[in-house]
């Protein structure tokens, strides 16, 4: 079924892109106090939006697939975290793009920041898991995506409840109360939502083919067809 | 009931191996104390930065020896196959599990309660001014790392750089215990001392370990097969 999507969602995206560029110079407000600076605001929050929507299917996937043993599940699980890490890396650099250039400074430990990175670091330990685990990769990938699931929670409370981190003043809050800012971010949570399901399904297609390719092979020696 | 006894049974039998040997309370006992040590030279020794490194200090020291004994306990059980032996044994898969988490907790407060003695004699950190939280909250923060840390460690045993993933995969999951047991001990040393602030990552540490247990409890079997 995929195969027929991803060259339909891909043009999507592709005009999807051009059009919330264009809007984002002509129609959204021009902001008086970041100036140009603030139109990274209409990629930075899409893009988190994906990671938190990636990383919620890279949950919900491995946890089916430790309960049920399909691999479908697996490359589900697989290409949702690989393309959360790249969502998340984009989320890290553009926001620290923004935090430059609104509290002139790269990196604080505010609230959202402290989550986006946690959350981005066991993303990335589930993809170093995946690729060098071996045997027992998708399991041990599995659980690591359903225990960081779990944190999520805890690392919600804990970055809310402890004062030891700086707050940082309003960040994207007074901003986004601009009707037609909403409209424009919208418009790329939209795009940004489009090209992330294109990605993933290339990738799953990709996975999946992978590990066709590898039980094959296993067939191939068993049968001693292949050596 | 027969569960928690079978459970016992196995945590009795590797910490009667352990008492044997004692290589593994040793070895991070000795290591957990070198941190210490490290620490000492590594950082100013004033009182008022004491105050506020010192629950670092210990909460990285046990996630470190932790880790250390985590992979050699069930490192253990690789070496002469042992494991299979043991999840072929007529018990359910749940006992194995509890016994290997009870065997380690034990072992990681072992190790704690010699790194923090350490911690308040060479950094004069005034740690046992109220012994009973801290106790409580090495005992969850123990309890917590070996249960996270069995469901892996068992997980990891058949593959080739175990000794790099574990902690690749712990740190991830058990930062809000090393944060919240960090936090907690920080209150404790605060001046003054903050006690609303101490219970409330007492309870923190209490909700994350029942949380992380009950889904082990879910998962463990699905994540061991062989």
């Amino acid at each position: 079924m995929s195969n027929k999507a991803i060259p339909v969602l891909a043009t999507l995206s592709a005009i999807g892109f051009v059009v919330t560029l264009w809007l984002m110079y002509s129609f959204a407000p021009f902001d008086r106090a970041l100036l140009f600076n603030q139109k990274i605001f209409y990629w930075h929050v899409p893009h988190a939006f994906m990671l938190f929507i990636a990383t919620a299917v890279c949950g919900v996937s491995s946890l089916i697939f430790l309960k049920k043993r399909t691999a479908k599940w697996d490359d589900l699980a697989l290409a949702s975290a690989e393309v959360a890490a790249l969502f998340g890396a984009a989320v890290l650099i553009t926001g620290s793009i923004w935090a430059k250039a609104a509290w002139d400074i790269w990196w604080t430990w505010e609230k959202r920041l402290t989550m986006s990175l946690l959350l981005w670091l066991t993303l990335v330990g589930i993809v170093l898991v995946r690729r060098f685990a071996g045997a027992s990769a998708d399991r041990l990938a599995a659980g690591l995506a359903v225990f960081g699931t779990l944190g999520i929670p805890f690392i919600y409370t804990m970055v809310n409840a402890s004062d030891h981190h700086p707050q940082a003043g309003a960040g994207g809050a007074a901003l986004a109360s601009h009707p037609d800012i909403k409209l424009v971010m919208w418009l790329g949570v939209l795009t940004f939502f489009l090209w992330f399901l294109t990605l993933v399904m290339m990738r799953v297609q990709s996975v999946a083919a992978e590990r066709e390719v590898r039980e094959l092979r296993e067939k191939g020696l068993d049968a001693g067809v292949l050596s | 009931m027969s569960v928690l006894r079978q459970a016992a049974r196995v945590a009795w039998k590797d910490l009667r191996i352990e008492l044997r040997s004692r290589e593994i309370v040793y070895t991070m006992a000795f290591f957990g104390g070198l941190i210490v040590v490290v620490y000492s030279m590594a950082f100013p020794v004033r009182p008022d930065l004491v105050r506020a490194a010192v629950p670092g200090m210990l909460w990285v020291a046990i996630a470190f020896a932790g880790t250390i004994g985590l992979g050699r306990a069930f490192d253990r059980e690789r070496e002469n196959d042992t494991m299979r032996a043991l999840l072929l044994a007529p018990i359910p898969r749940l006992s194995v599990f509890l016994g290997k988490a009870i065997s380690i907790a034990v072992l990681i407060i072992a190790v704690a309660a010699v790194c923090t003695p350490l911690l308040a004699l060479f950094l004069d950190a005034p740690l046992f001014a109220d012994p009973l939280p801290l106790v409580i909250v090495l005992i969850l923060g123990a309890i917590g790392i070996a249960n996270v840390g069995s469901v892996f460690a068992a997980t990891l045993l058949k593959v080739r750089s175990r000794d790099v993933l574990l902690p690749v995969i712990l740190y991830p999951i058990l930062i809000p215990l090393f944060v919240a047991g960090t936090h907690a001990t920080e209150a404790m040393l605060a001046i003054p001392a903050n006690p609303d602030k101490v219970w409330y990552w007492i309870g923190f540490l209490g909700v994350y370990d029942a949380a992380a247990l009950v889904l082990s409890l879910w998962i463990f079997e699905s994540l061991v097969i062989e």
